[in-house]
């Protein structure tokens, strides 16, 4: 019956949670943010897909020259072969990007509004090729020749500080997955002190004392609420994953996406333990839903202050020694390493002994949350001080 | 071994303060106990004690001649003198779930708060939110709530409190009930005519103690004699110079007397009729209330004083 209890209270928290309006709205706004997000970078790097270069007939012989030349200058085209007034028509349309006409000497080209700045350099680098071809033959010269000389001149790159593969995509999961773990022990730790507190305020708690154990209702509560917020989290990374597939925006490795949301997944669940039973403790303490928020404020300011160091310096120094250091204390290594972890700049040891550190921290918690929520659940009216908590009954 | 209910010497202390003093009484199987005392006298404390949510720090609570223990004290339907539900939660899953946390498996949960809901006169109500209900009917959901497990031992803090007299009628019915099945049943409240016509005994406590226990009658009988005269013609002092009487109280024509014992009431009767005609005359026993206001108000004997 023990275990019995605490899994009817669980089933009832995840009742009442998933069962409120609040919670589905704030589950479909997760998702369509993460997958806004995840779409966003789609277009915001949308330009690799490159532009289309209409030429004409007279240009025709052009298309190849242009197409190898956009490429050492590092962007990617599409030529198409078209007619003259086609051509203008599906400029205007916007299926072209740029029209070439006129002839090899005189190069005319057609656009909507105006030339992209890469096209331009294109275009320009084009020109002056053409230019320089015109030159070489008329001092004899073999243009073929030389432009295989010169294209493949190059020199040695040493690079004293490699960068890491994929910089930019790990950049983005570490941040995606910082805030949502963040919001996501944020938000399930306050529903856990809401809940304690709402049972005093609704004098259940002496009901529901009467025939459970004081540990059977913080488990059950704490075990409801966080797999409330677990399957929230695994939705909304999912549905992440999901339309970064379906759009085709990830041009990164999936085995990044799917670890980084892994880790999120782990330290989630570590982190909502610490901090579900600290606010089950604080929130005990008080008999009011309006003294919940100054009895919490101290656990809050331990939550937004490694999400905020994070945030501010994980992305522009990955290797900041502050921010590691951070991320060995057990009450912030469930906002940081994960991040950590997504910039691929925690070695194995660290994740070991920060997971070791936060599973010590839990146990511990698991005693002193205990001890404080038997001896506070049922001291109603003013806020019950933890020094006379603690004490024993 | 009946199931009787005895709460034997619990004290409790919160710093300097004592909130039971070495308190003792018994319910016994099948009564129905009244508990009365003014606010802050130490009934709630009493109870959760007697509940197990709260430890003495001396004495003990024994059901059946056993110290009560865990599972026993699932087997007591509590009504908390708050409101003591879920408000959010449905009337029918709320009891149910309530029900179930006390042992019961989910189908009896289920048929025994339906049956609950039924006889209090809730059922409509099952599927609405506790806070839509009205005081009335939220009292009478905390009610189905205590007998929804078909507990043995029945403690309830102000059942009373918010009911109109239809639902008054229909709680002490279902308690007359329960006492009947051979239950004991105590609860405590200020309306004290209810207890005086409810109960087969009260026990009256203050500063955490004990002061009187008894059937209703009994403790109406015991003090002093006081016998009610009406004579319109007896002058104030008309009583003064009889021997073992002194006057209590005098309202218009009515005058109360208090006698000593062995002073024969027809010595009474017979100056006030020397003052002319009398309209009425007749023994007066104090009612609960006045019991209670007379032992709330006495001080606190001395040798307990120094613990105060």
């Amino acid at each position: 019956m023990t275990w019995d209890a605490v899994w009817l209270i669980a089933v009832r928290e995840m009742m009442a949670r998933a069962g409120s309006k609040v919670y589905r709205i704030g589950s479909i706004v997760m998702v369509l943010a993460v997958v806004g997000s995840v779409i966003a970078t789609k277009l915001i790097g949308g330009d690799d897909t490159g532009s289309t270069v209409g030429f004409t007939p007279s240009v025709a012989q052009l298309a190849a020259p242009f197409q190898s030349v956009a490429s050492a200058v590092g962007q990617t085209v599409t030529t198409s072969a078209v007619d003259e007034t086609a051509g203008e028509r599906r400029v205007r349309d916007g299926e072209l990007d740029a029209l070439v006409t006129g002839t090899p000497a005189g190069l005319r080209v057609v656009v909507k509004k105006d030339l992209p700045e890469d096209l331009r350099s294109a275009l320009t680098a084009l020109a002056r090729q053409l230019a320089l071809d015109d030159q070489i033959t008329r001092v004899g010269g073999d243009p073929a020749a030389v432009n295989g000389a010169v294209g493949s001149a190059s020199f040695v790159l040493r690079t004293l500080n490699p960068p890491r593969q994929h910089e930019d995509a790990r950049l983005l999961l570490a941040i995606v997955v910082g805030i949502l773990v963040y919001i996501s022990i944020m938000v399930y730790g306050q529903i856990v002190a809401q809940g304690v507190v709402e049972e005093k305020t609704s004098r259940i708690v002496e009901i529901l004392l009467t025939t459970i154990r004081p540990w059977q209702l913080m488990a059950g509560k704490v075990l409801g609420i966080g797999l409330v917020g677990l399957a929230q989290l695994s939705v909304v990374m999912v549905a992440g994953i999901a339309a970064g597939y379906a759009t085709d925006s990830f041009t990164f490795p999936s085995a990044l996406a799917g670890s980084a949301a892994l880790w999120a997944v782990v330290w989630f669940l570590l982190g909502y333990l610490v901090y579900a039973l600290v606010f089950a403790a604080l929130g005990a303490l008080v008999s009011r839903q309006e003294d919940v928020g100054g009895v919490t404020a101290p656990a809050v300011m331990l939550i937004v202050l490694p999400y905020v160091a994070g945030i501010l310096i994980l992305p522009a120094d990955p290797d900041n020694e502050f921010v590691t250091v951070l991320s060995l204390i057990p009450l912030f290594a469930p906002f940081l390493m994960p991040m950590r972890s997504a910039l691929d700049v925690a070695p194995l040891w660290q994740v070991v002994v920060s997971i070791g550190l936060t599973l010590l921290l839990i146990v511990v918690l698991v005693w002193l949350a205990g001890r404080i929520y038997r001896n506070a659940a049922l001291r109603m009216g003013s806020r019950v001080k933890i020094k006379d908590a603690l004490r024993a009954d | 071994m009946t199931d009787r209910l005895d709460i034997d010497g619990i004290s409790k202390r919160y710093g300097e303060v004592f909130a039971l003093r070495d308190m003792t009484f018994d319910v016994r199987a099948g009564e129905l106990y009244g508990f009365v005392g003014s606010n802050g006298a130490g009934k709630t404390t009493a109870m959760r004690v007697i509940l197990g949510v709260l430890a003495p720090d001396a004495g003990e609570v024994r059901w059946a001649g056993q110290p009560l223990t865990l599972s026993t004290r699932r087997r007591i339907g509590y009504l908390p003198e708050e409101r003591g539900l879920y408000p959010k939660m449905k009337v029918g899953s709320q009891l149910t779930y309530l029900a179930r946390l006390h042992g019961m498996s989910a189908t009896d949960a289920k048929a025994s708060a339906d049956r609950w809901l039924e006889r209090l006169g809730v059922a409509g109500r099952r599927d609405d939110e506790v806070q839509k209900l009205s005081l009335g009917n939220q009292q009478r959901v905390q009610l189905a709530a205590s007998l929804v497990h078909d507990p043995r031992i029945l403690v309830l803090d102000e059942p009373f409190s918010g009911l109109d007299p239809v639902a008054i009628d229909v709680m002490s019915q279902v308690l007359r009930e329960k006492a009947a099945e051979g239950i004991p049943v105590m609860f405590s409240s200020h309306q004290l005519d209810l207890v005086e016509r409810l109960c087969d005994r009260v026990g009256i406590v203050r500063g955490g103690q004990m002061v009187a226990i008894g059937p209703v009658d009994e403790l109406r009988s015991t003090g002093a004699r006081r016998i009610l005269v009406d004579g319109p013609r007896a002058d104030t002092g008309w009583a003064d110079d009889l021997a073992g009487v002194r006057m209590v109280s005098r309202e218009g024509t009515r005058t109360m007397v208090e006698l000593d014992d062995g002073t024969d009431d027809q010595t009474v009767l017979r100056a006030a009729l020397a003052t002319g005609p009398v309209r009425g005359f007749g023994e007066r026993r104090p009612s609960l209330t006045e019991l209670f206001r007379h032992v709330v108000s006495e001080d606190v004997p001395a040798e307990d004083g120094s613990q105060r």
